[in-house]
């Protein structure tokens, strides 16, 4: 998994790439949940997300949690098919902020 | 058509894209919709994952391996995953309900939702977890 920031505003987008499974969720979350606590608005770009497991589906609902607690938003942006057809096996596409 | 053919990886997250890698090679072999192979991956790495985060729970490193095997006879899908961790015990083994949202939990709910069987058998004397997973392709 490789990914980037990009920072527009109070908007802090973190693109993501690769395959995201249990070997990398540290490092997702290490990315994703400082910026989350800061309080900004989070926009994770998926498109280049070629596959997720359950341990990827962890790291959006933890991030999505945390923004709750922060009184922030995490938006999860361009979701590719497959890992949307993992969000909707999970029955979370009414939970996660999909764009 | 039929296939069988095994594979055996050190037991490590680090092992779980070789584990997709394996299995994607494999059904590469066999006539089914992308959809249903991505799938039948998912189910497989999660079932790998749960080897890992389970059966070698508190365990940092190990030089364990843990074996994967795939086999198709006709329409019967067959994988078996054997492993030398902590026994499994079947009763144990719950999902989390879906909407009691929280990170984790999810792995075997997907296995169950992809798969038509999970079953522990304890017919192995070299192994100490021996799952099969079926389904009819």
């Amino acid at each position: 998994m490789s990914y980037k920031v990009t920072e527009e505003g109070n908007v802090s987008t973190v693109f993501l790439n690769g395959e995201i499974d249990m070997d990398v969720t540290e490092k997702a979350k290490e990315v994703i949940l400082p910026i989350v606590e800061s309080g900004k608005e989070v926009h994770l770009n998926l498109k280049d997300v070629s596959y997720m497991d359950s341990s990827g589906i962890s790291v959006l609902i933890e991030s999505h949690q945390k923004a709750l607690e922060h009184n922030t938003k995490v938006i999860v942006k361009e979701v590719s098919k497959s890992v949307l057809k993992v969000i909707m096996m999970a029955k979370l596409e009414q939970i996660l902020n999909l764009e | 058509m039929n296939i069988e053919e095994s594979k055996d990886f050190l037991v490590s997250t680090a092992s779980l894209k070789e584990v997709r890698t394996f299995s994607r090679e494999v059904f590469e072999k066999i006539n089914l919709p992308q959809d249903q192979k991505d799938e039948l991956v998912l189910a497989i790495a999660e079932a790998a994952q749960n080897i890992v985060k389970h059966a070698y729970k508190d365990i940092a490193e190990t030089s364990d391996r843990m074996e994967i095997k795939i086999s198709l006879k006709d329409s019967d899908l067959e994988i078996g995953f054997f492993d030398k961790g902590k026994a499994v015990i079947p009763e144990n083994i719950q999902h989390r309900k879906l909407d009691d949202i929280k990170p984790g939990g999810l792995g075997t709910f997907f296995i169950k939702q992809i798969m038509d069987a999970a079953v522990f058998k304890k017919d192995q004397k070299e192994w100490v977890n021996h799952l099969v997973l079926t389904k009819k392709i």
